[in-house]
Parts: C-alpha cells; sequence; structure tokens
C-alpha cells in the first residue's frame, strides 16, 4: 500500500492548473484536493496517476459564494464548510444535515464538495445533492470554460463527462424558492459508511399540495438520479403517510440496482424515499 | 485472603503506560529503523488454489536497490513452521513453509519475497514479478466433502472428539430432542496496528534480534530458533508498543522467519511491515465454524444429554495453535450447565481460505453462541422462560470445584469455584429484569420490534503451570520488575506495578516493568489465554514478598529494631509505632547492599530477589449477558440499544482496566454478531481486503456496556484469588445479540448464523410476512 510513483505539482493558480492538464492529460493525471478518496486508492495502486496536481495552494476556490440566483461552490470547500452557515435558512440547513453524513469529522474536515462531484461515487450524498437539486458544473481547461448540467454530468460508476484536460473549479446550486422543503434519508451498516441507499427530496407546498417535486436516488444505481415517475405521482399530491409508502414502492419498481444484492437495495429504496419525505413534511 | 482493596490492589488508578502513547512518542513496530536496513515486500498468490508453474522475477531483479527476491528454492533449507506446543506427527504436513512450495492454497499465500532498499521501491519491484499459476478447483467450505491436501492425505486433517456419559440412552429416554443448525462467520482480531518484523544480525556478538515481537516473545524464540538451528541465547525478541493483539498478533508467521534468514544471509538489518491489504488475507482468520446440536431433554427441560457435530474451517494451513480453538470448543461447551453425557465430534478442515487460528476468546465464542442458542430452543420447545431453562440446568455453589471430565488447553477441566446462579440473580435485578420486561412488551405491544437476550457462559483464564518475576531496588529507591509477560495494550505494566505496590510498600509510580524482552529474563509466558494477571501478577507478588523480607530483615539491623514491629510504607521503612522515629528507605538500603559495600555484612549483594508462582489448574470465571435490541424493519438494522454484562473476577487489581477490557471486547464482540465477516467468491477471492469491505464497529456503533464487576467467588487457586479478564467482553456477546434479535422478532429458531446482517433481517421479515409468534420471556 504505496503509491505507484508519481510527479507531484502545486500550483498556484487555475492557469497553471490547466496549463499542466493539457500537457499531461494523454499520461493520466488528476486532481489532489482532499484526497480523501484518491490517496487510499492511490495507496492501493487502483489509481496510478503519472501526475498528481495538488491545488490547495490556489486562493480563492474555499469559497460558498451568494450569487442570489444561485450558491458557488469553489473547489476547496471542504465537507465541513457547510456546517458553517452563512447559507439561504433552508437550503444551508439541508446542506449543513447532509454533510454531517458524510464520513467521520477528519474526513470532513479535509474531504471536498468538488472533489466528491469529480470522483462521482455512486453513493456519494453530495453526487445525490448535484443530482437532484438544478446544479451546473462548471470545467476548465487549456481549451476554455464550460457549464455541464447536472443531468448530463454522470456516465456511470465513478465515470463523468469531464475531460482528461479538465478542471472542476466549481460547482453551481439553483437556489430554490424560499419556501421550498427538504427532507433527507440514508442508510448504511455503521454510521458515516457510505450508503447502501439514499434520497433527497424537495417541493413546496401550495395550498396544501405538493409542486415541484424533486425526488432523487443515490447509493443503489450507477449514480444518482430523479426518479421522475415518483416526482409525478407526488405533484399535486397532499403529503400524507399513505402518500409516502407509495412513493416508495413506485420507486422501488422503477430502479435497477447495481449491486449484488439486488432484492435487498430495493426494499432499502422504499424505506429511503418513504424517509425522506417524512424528513421534508416534519419540517413544514 | 484479605478482600479488602489496599492501598493500590482495587484502585481504578491511571495507567504508568499512558504518558508516551498520548504524547506521540511510543515505539510501535513501524517506529523501529536501523541504519542500513532493507525493506522487505511479500508477493503473494492472487489465486486461491493452484500449481506454481514458474515465478519470473528478471524485471523486478533489474531496478536499481533491489538487492534479492527469493522464492522457496531460496529458502528449502528453512523448516515449515512448527505448533507452539511441539510437533504432532499427524498434523504435520499441513504446517506452512515461508514460501510457497509447488502449490499456492490460498490469496495471500507468500511465494516470493523481494529486499531493496526503499519500501517504495520493493512494493514496485514486487508488482513486476511474474508468478505463473495453474489454477485449481478451490475447496472453500468445511461442509463440502473433504478432497485431497497432497497425495495421499485428505483436506480432514483429524477429527477432534471429546465426550462422556452414555449418549445413547440419554437421547432414548429424552421427553424431547432438540436440534439445531448453527453457525458462525468468518472473522477475527484486526488490530489497528499491522504486524510488523525487523531482523537484525550483530555479527560482533552473533546475536541475531526480531524487533516487532509481540504476545510470547520467549515462546517465539524458542521455536525459532529451533527452525534457524541457533541456540536460543544468540536470539534475542523485542517487544514495543503494541497497537493491539487479541490473539492474532504475535504469532510466528512466514514473513518473521524471513526477516531473520535474510538478515543473517544479508547481514543487514530487514525491515517488513504490513499493510492493511496484507493483513485482511495474511494474518490469522478465526472462527468460523458450523455446528449440528442436538439436546436430550426430561420434561423439566433439564438436559439428560448433547451431542454435537461441528465443521472447522481451518483455512490452508495448520498454524502455530494446532487444534487448540477445536479442542477449547468442544471442552468449554457444555458449561456453565450440568450436562450428564456429552458427546462432540469436530471435523477439522483445510480449506483455501487464509488460515485461522485464535482470536480473543477462541473457541468460546463460537461455543457460547451454540450452547446459548440450544437453551433458548429448549426454553420455547417446553414453553419454559429462558431464565428458567438456564437456571435449573446451572452447576450448583455447592458443587464446586466442579470436575469436569473434559479438557481444555490440555488439563482437566476443574470449575475453581463460583456460584453461577447467585450472578444470574445479582445480573437480573441490577437490569431491572421484571421491569425492562414489562417495559419490553409495551414497546413490543405498540408494534416495535425490540427484545431481549440473556446468556451465560464460564471462561477459562490463567493457563499455568509456572511463570517468574524479578525484583530490583537500585539506590535511588526506583523498582525494576522484569518479566516474561508481554503487554498488547491491556495495561500490564499498571497492573504488575500495583501488585508489587501493595505487596514491597513503594509508590507504584516507582516502579518500571519490563516485559516482552528475552534478553532480560530467560523465561516468560507472555499475553495470551488471560493468563498474564493470574500468573505474572503472583509471581511478582512472589518476588516482591522476597524483596520486602530482605528490605526489613537489613532495617531491622541497621534500625536496632525486630522486624516484625516495622513496615514499610512509599518505599520508606519505618516503625510503625513510632512514625516519627529512625527510618530508612529502600534505596539507602540498596545502597548498603551493594556488593562493594563496606556495610553490606553477609548480605547476598542487591536489594533483589526471584519470585515463582506455580499453578495445578486454570481459573473459571463467569458471566452473564443481558441485551436488549431493537430491530429497524425498514433497513433491518439491529440496533443494540443496552448491554450489561455481569462478571465474576474473583479480584479486580485495578477495575477501570478490568472494565476497559470488558468494553473493548464487547464492540469486537459486536463486530463478529453483526458487521464483520470475511467473504469470498466462489473461486476463493477474498472479498474484504480494506475497511470499506471488513466492517468493524466505530465508537458510534457500540452502545454503553453496563458492567456489573463481582468479586464473591475469588479463585482458591491462587493467593490473590485472581481470575482473568481479557476474554470475557467479548465471549458471549454474539450469543446474547442473537438472543435478543430472535426474541426481537418474535420468530423462535430464526437467528442460526452469525452475523446477523440487515440483508438476513430482512429476508426473515418478508418470509415470515410480518405475523411474529408470541414468545416466553
Amino acid at each position: 500500500m504505496k503509491a505507484a510513483s508519481f510527479q507531484y505539482y502545486a500550483p498556484t493558480s487555475i492557469a497553471d492548473v490547466v496549463a499542466l492538464m493539457a500537457e499531461h492529460s494523454d499520461a493520466g493525471i488528476r486532481i489532489l484536493a482532499g484526497g480523501q478518496s484518491l490517496v487510499p486508492t492511490m495507496a492501493y495502486r487502483l489509481a496510478r496517476p503519472a501526475h498528481l496536481i495538488d491545488i490547495n495552494r490556489i486562493a480563492g476556490l474555499d469559497q460558498i459564494t451568494d450569487h442570489g440566483e444561485f450558491l458557488e461552490i469553489g473547489a476547496l470547500v471542504r465537507h465541513e464548510g457547510f456546517a458553517a452557515n452563512r447559507l439561504p435558512a433552508r437550503l444551508g440547513a439541508i446542506l449543513a444535515h447532509i454533510a454531517n453524513h458524510i464520513a467521520h469529522r477528519p474526513i470532513r474536515a479535509r474531504g471536498t464538495f468538488c472533489g466528491s462531484l469529480a470522483h462521482a461515487d455512486p453513493a456519494s450524498e453530495w453526487c445525490l445533492v448535484a443530482a437532484t437539486l438544478e446544479a451546473e458544473l462548471i470545467a476548465e481547461s487549456a481549451r476554455g470554460v464550460r457549464t455541464i448540467s447536472s443531468a448530463d454530468y454522470f456516465r456511470g460508476i465513478m465515470s463523468t463527462a469531464l475531460e482528461d484536460d479538465e478542471f472542476l473549479t466549481s460547482v453551481r446550486i439553483r437556489r430554490p424558492a424560499d419556501d421550498t422543503l427538504f427532507g433527507f434519508f440514508e442508510y448504511s451498516r455503521r454510521h458515516g459508511d457510505f450508503a447502501l441507499a439514499a434520497s433527497l427530496v424537495s417541493f413546496q407546498l401550495t395550498a396544501g399540495l405538493m409542486q415541484n417535486v424533486r425526488l432523487g436516488l443515490g447509493g443503489v444505481e450507477d449514480y444518482p438520479r430523479r426518479l421522475a415517475e415518483v416526482e409525478s405521482l407526488l405533484e399535486g399530491q397532499s403529503p400524507s403517510a399513505a402518500v409516502f409508502t407509495r412513493a416508495g414502492d413506485l420507486a422501488a419498481q422503477h430502479v435497477n440496482p447495481s449491486a449484488a444484492d439486488v432484492d435487498y437495495r430495493i426494499e432499502l429504496v422504499k424505506t429511503v424515499v418513504e424517509r425522506a419525505l417524512q424528513h421534508a413534511n416534519e419540517t413544514t | 485472603m484479605n478482600k479488602q482493596p489496599g492501598q493500590y490492589f482495587g484502585q481504578p488508578l491511571q495507567r504508568l503506560e499512558d504518558q508516551p502513547l498520548v504524547r506521540g512518542q511510543g515505539c510501535f513496530a513501524a517506529d523501529i529503523s536501523f541504519p542500513y536496513q532493507l525493506h522487505m515486500r511479500v508477493v503473494r498468490s492472487d489465486h486461491a488454489h493452484g500449481r506454481i508453474l514458474s515465478i519470473d522475477t528478471s524485471a523486478a531483479a533489474a531496478l536499481p536497490g533491489v538487492v534479492a527476491i527469493w522464492t522457496a528454492d531460496d529458502v528449502a533449507d528453512i523448516p515449515p513452521i512448527d505448533f507452539r506446543e511441539g510437533s504432532v506427527e499427524k498434523l504435520a504436513p499441513f504446517r506452512q513453509h515461508i514460501l510457497a512450495q509447488g502449490k499456492v492454497r490460498y490469496v495471500g499465500d507468500p511465494v516470493a519475497v523481494v529486499f531493496a532498499t526503499d519500501a517504495y521501491l520493493a512494493e514496485d519491484a514486487a508488482d513486476l514479478v511474474r508468478v505463473d499459476i495453474e489454477e485449481l478447483v478451490p475447496l472453500l467450505s468445511a461442509d463440502d466433502a473433504p478432497q485431497e491436501f497432497s497425495p495421499g492425505l485428505l483436506t480432514e486433517a483429524t477429527i477432534c472428539s471429546q465426550g462422556y456419559g452414555d449418549v445413547e440412552a440419554a437421547f432414548k429416554q429424552a421427553h424431547a430432542i432438540v436440534e439445531l443448525d448453527l453457525s458462525i462467520g468468518r472473522h477475527t482480531g484486526v488490530p489497528l496496528e499491522t504486524r510488523g518484523a525487523i531482523g537484525r544480525y550483530d555479527a560482533a556478538r552473533d546475536v541475531l534480534e526480531l524487533h516487532g515481537a509481540a504476545k510470547v516473545p520467549h515462546r517465539n524464540r524458542e521455536s525459532l530458533a529451533k527452525m534457524l538451528s541457533r541456540s536460543t541465547t544468540s536470539l534475542h525478541l523485542y517487544e514495543g508498543h503494541v497497537g493491539g493483539g487479541f490473539g492474532v498478533r504475535g504469532e510466528i508467521y512466514p514473513e518473521d522467519v524471513l526477516v531473520l534468514v535474510a538478515a543473517l544471509r544479508f547481514n543487514r538489518p530487514v525491515k517488513w511491515i504490513e499493510d492493511r491489504r496484507e493483513h485482511l488475507m495474511a494474518t490469522n482468520h478465526s472462527r468460523q465454524q458450523h455446528h449440528r446440536i442436538r439436546a436430550a431433554v426430561d420434561a423439566n427441560g433439564l438436559l439428560l444429554g448433547i451431542e454435537n457435530e461441528v465443521w472447522h474451517d481451518q483455512g490452508a494451513y495448520i498454524r502455530t495453535h494446532g487444534t487448540r480453538i477445536a479442542d477449547m470448543t468442544c471442552g468449554i461447551l457444555p458449561y456453565p450447565y450440568k450436562v450428564p453425557a456429552y458427546q462432540a465430534d469436530l471435523h477439522f478442515r483445510l480449506t483455501n481460505k487464509t488460515p485461522a487460528a485464535t482470536y480473543r476468546a477462541p473457541g468460546r465464542y463460537e461455543a457460547n453462541f451454540v450452547r446459548e442458542r440450544l437453551l433458548d430452543a429448549i426454553a420455547i420447545r417446553l414453553g419454559l422462560s429462558r431464565i428458567e431453562v438456564r437456571r435449573r440446568n446451572l452447576i450448583r455453589q455447592e458443587e464446586m470445584p466442579y470436575e469436569a471430565p473434559l479438557m481444555a488447553l490440555g488439563e482437566h477441566i476443574v470449575l475453581d469455584s463460583g456460584d453461577y446462579e447467585g450472578l444470574l440473580d445479582k445480573s437480573l435485578a441490577s437490569i431491572k429484569c421484571v421491569e425492562l420486561e414489562a417495559e419490553v412488551a409495551a414497546r413490543k405491544a405498540n408494534g416495535e420490534l425490540v427484545g431481549l437476550g440473556l446468556a451465560m457462559f464460564v471462561e477459562k483464564s490463567g493457563l499455568g503451570p509456572t511463570d517468574g518475576a524479578r525484583i530490583n531496588v537500585d539506590s535511588s529507591g526506583t523498582v525494576e520488575v522484569v518479566t516474561g509477560g508481554a503487554s498488547v495494550g491491556q495495561g500490564f505494566e499498571t497492573v504488575m506495578a500495583q501488585v508489587c505496590a501493595e505487596t514491597l510498600g513503594v509508590a507504584y509510580t516507582k516502579i518500571r516493568v519490563v516485559h516482552g524482552r528475552t534478553d532480560r529474563i530467560e523465561y516468560g509466558i507472555g499475553a495470551h489465554a488471560s493468563r498474564a494477571t493470574v500468573m505474572t501478577a503472583n509471581a511478582t507478588r512472589e518476588a516482591a514478598l522476597l524483596v520486602r523480607k530482605k528490605a526489613l530483615t537489613v532495617a531491622a539491623e541497621l534500625l536496632q529494631t525486630p522486624e516484625d514491629q516495622l513496615d514499610i510504607a512509599n518505599g520508606i521503612v519505618f516503625r510503625p509505632s513510632q512514625p516519627q522515629g529512625p527510618s530508612i528507605s529502600l534505596g539507602e538500603i540498596a545502597q548498603r547492599l551493594r556488593p562493594l559495600s563496606p556495610n553490606r555484612g553477609d548480605h547476598i549483594p542487591g536489594l533483589c530477589a526471584e519470585g515463582w508462582f506455580n499453578t495445578d489448574h486454570q481459573v473459571y470465571p463467569y458471566g452473564v449477558f443481558i441485551a436488549l435490541a431493537r430491530i429497524d424493519p425498514g433497513t433491518g438494522a439491529v440496533i443494540v440499544e443496552r448491554i450489561q454484562i455481569a462478571y465474576e473476577i474473583g479480584r479486580a487489581i485495578n477495575p477501570m482496566l478490568v472494565k476497559g477490557q470488558i468494553m473493548g471486547g464487547f464492540a469486537q464482540g459486536l463486530g463478529g454478531a453483526l458487521l464483520e465477516e470475511f467473504r469470498y467468491d466462489d473461486r476463493g477471492q477474498p472479498l474484504c481486503l480494506t475497511f470499506a469491505d471488513y466492517l468493524m464497529p466505530t465508537l458510534l456503533d457500540v452502545p454503553p456496556v453496563e458492567i456489573l464487576l463481582c468479586e464473591d467467588a475469588p479463585s482458591p487457586c491462587n493467593p490473590l484469588g485472581i481470575k482473568g479478564a481479557g476474554e470475557s467482553g467479548i465471549a458471549a456477546a454474539g450469543a446474547v445479540i442473537a438472543s435478543a434479535v430472535e426474541d426481537a422478532l418474535g420468530l423462535p429458531g430464526v437467528i442460526r448464523s452469525l452475523p446477523i446482517t440487515p440483508h438476513m433481517i430482512k429476508d426473515i421479515l418478508r418470509k415470515s410476512s410480518g405475523t411474529p409468534v408470541e414468545m416466553c420471556p
């Protein structure tokens, strides 16, 4: 468990990063932000990048910026950065709540939001957030800057739309209406493990009926996604235990678990969807 | 025997060991380095079973900095690793060579070693070693028919049997026969510090050294000296800080031998530090057994006889313990109950998995699970409460000492002392069982899946027959206790210091305890089988009594006072009747006893003594576990809400450390009950080689452990009345959690295996279609 040999760089600007990536993208190049997934993978020699770019010396990437219409999360914002709550009330509260489900405190102090998205573990909480809410990913390269919608971003297990020479500099989350309610539930066998199933839901209540329902599921399929069928079922309904159970059942019918324990995962889907909805309803 | 707590006995004193550990000044195996050292990397088999066709080391050897690469031919002169308790002819062919000869038998089997000037480089080179293996069909279950191990030998190495009485007659006259098919998963002790071994040859003194030793340095020295054809006096083992042992660390493995052979041949220090991935495939596994047990009972639920057939999954080779776990499983299984007729037959079978050996409470974790499942099943069958069926079958206080016609660790079992029913009653009272049962009933009525579990067990501890210690007081008054014990993190130094302090009359902080070093004392038993406090503490007491006697004799002359009017406190000999009168410190006495001291008189030089403690029998502590568990029907998760462990310790030298042992043991037991399992695919590839796949409970996953520590039945086998504690917290953890989960499900007989996974619970809930059956409390 000693990493294979690699060349290490510690640039101080985004321009330097993208220049290095342009130069070495064919030889295997990785960005080191928090390193909480990458470093163990390198130690196991499952990842053997020839070049490693440590971005921790680049100033200004560690900010969450409230642009009014959206929040912009820089490439060095750590998981624990969401705990310090200067974000819009309900969105900030759910992001802080979710951050606390990520691994353990030392990991939260190092690992980053954008790093989680670049790594794209199927069970990553932040990937579920990006998939469920409206997120845009900002990828820079020597070729320029482009914006990738979260709907187009995930391609498979730990596989994304990022090109080998692209650096994910920030992620923008569209700020939902202030009366939006959020709910989240995940299950893992131990505290802090990657979830076996997780669900994030958001909706508004208009005259007691659910509107603009977004319901995402993570940890079960190759990557997190919204479940359109379940959203349609819930849209316009009055929230109730019976409706939530129906939503869970419907979700279970529309998932294709990639894990070996298919039956178990499908049952878990019911539970996490139902409980995420309950969680949202309890915040009213 | 004085049961009163003393100034040091029975006190929850802080650990002497902690200062360097909490300041980052500990010295673990990886912290040890010597100038000019080489790093060793093991090339391991990627196949569970196969024939080695060729090993190509040319690319690896070409890397600059690679000094040598060895395969089996290079170490053909080294015999396989032997059993600690001596050779057993029948089992000898199943021993492991330090590098695989001709065949590989598990994923992780060492096939070659690389020596290089840098650890990274050694790993780079190991990656380049090409091992061509013709894959053979692996044998992955002890339940499957035995295959050929080698020409003329089957993978069923032996059958271990123990028994007595007329079992057939017992079953003939039975009112009911209860039969269960039970299994325990493959898991093991996983110390946070992986193994490490640093070999060093000092040619100037012709001494070979092994650093990174643990657990049993003296016994290992004997085995290693024999393997390497050296005298024991020219081979020394050194134990530094040890980050957990749990039975697996400190046994002799191929890597320990390889660094020694290499240090000798290269005349350079050779360092090997195991990584986590290696650890999970190379260090001993444990526990995996399948039991088919039957009990014959009369109409009152009294046991008439037990018959048990066991399949023990030993893995690829038989390591240093031989069949010890198997023998222990069969020997300890009936207790604490009286079983008039008993027969256990265990198929000791090799498979193509990591070899298995002892892990904290070996044989007992398994046997306790099996026996207590059986008692629960009998209770259900006869409509008795789980408490009552146990109460009726317990061995009674007046029957102690109870001579059992079975063997454990090569000795006849004699249960030395105990009031099993008394501890059961104390345990039930302490947890307020009546109220708790009512609370559980109310929650069940409210639709919750919640239940109570009960498990009783008898531990064994303090295997003799003999241990010694040497105590010396220097002229500063500092006391050095030299033992052949070992510290795997359990607080060994503190406990020995407490015993010496109390006996001799010095502050425990003035005592330095030496352990784990073969160059300081000729013999030692190390730290295993919960024996250090029983054996080494009693030996320390013997030595301290002799030093005390000598100090008083010398002081009596100097102070012109009869010996029997003197006492020692805080290292000062004084006359209690005249506290302000003349006194002398132990340091001054030591000064006068120096060989060249003009005041020494006829005394033998030195304020020092060697003491020995002998015992005929092990001691048998015992305990009662009660658990409250809840099931989340949505996820299948088991949440242990409460756990109470009542434990009879005889006498606790340091109750804080005893409680620490119990809590830590329970955490591991919970792991084996709910989380930890080495899984393999159908080609024998291990699926749990990281901490993301091999799930150990963290602090967040373990409930607070309520401990009821009792000192009601001191052992008559040693003057301090001590019984061991090291394995108590884990012993019946699997048993009690299984009992509580089954009660929570309300479905008798559904929990038949460990670990109990959420997946398994969901399957049970789906199949039962939500119709719980009422169980007796």
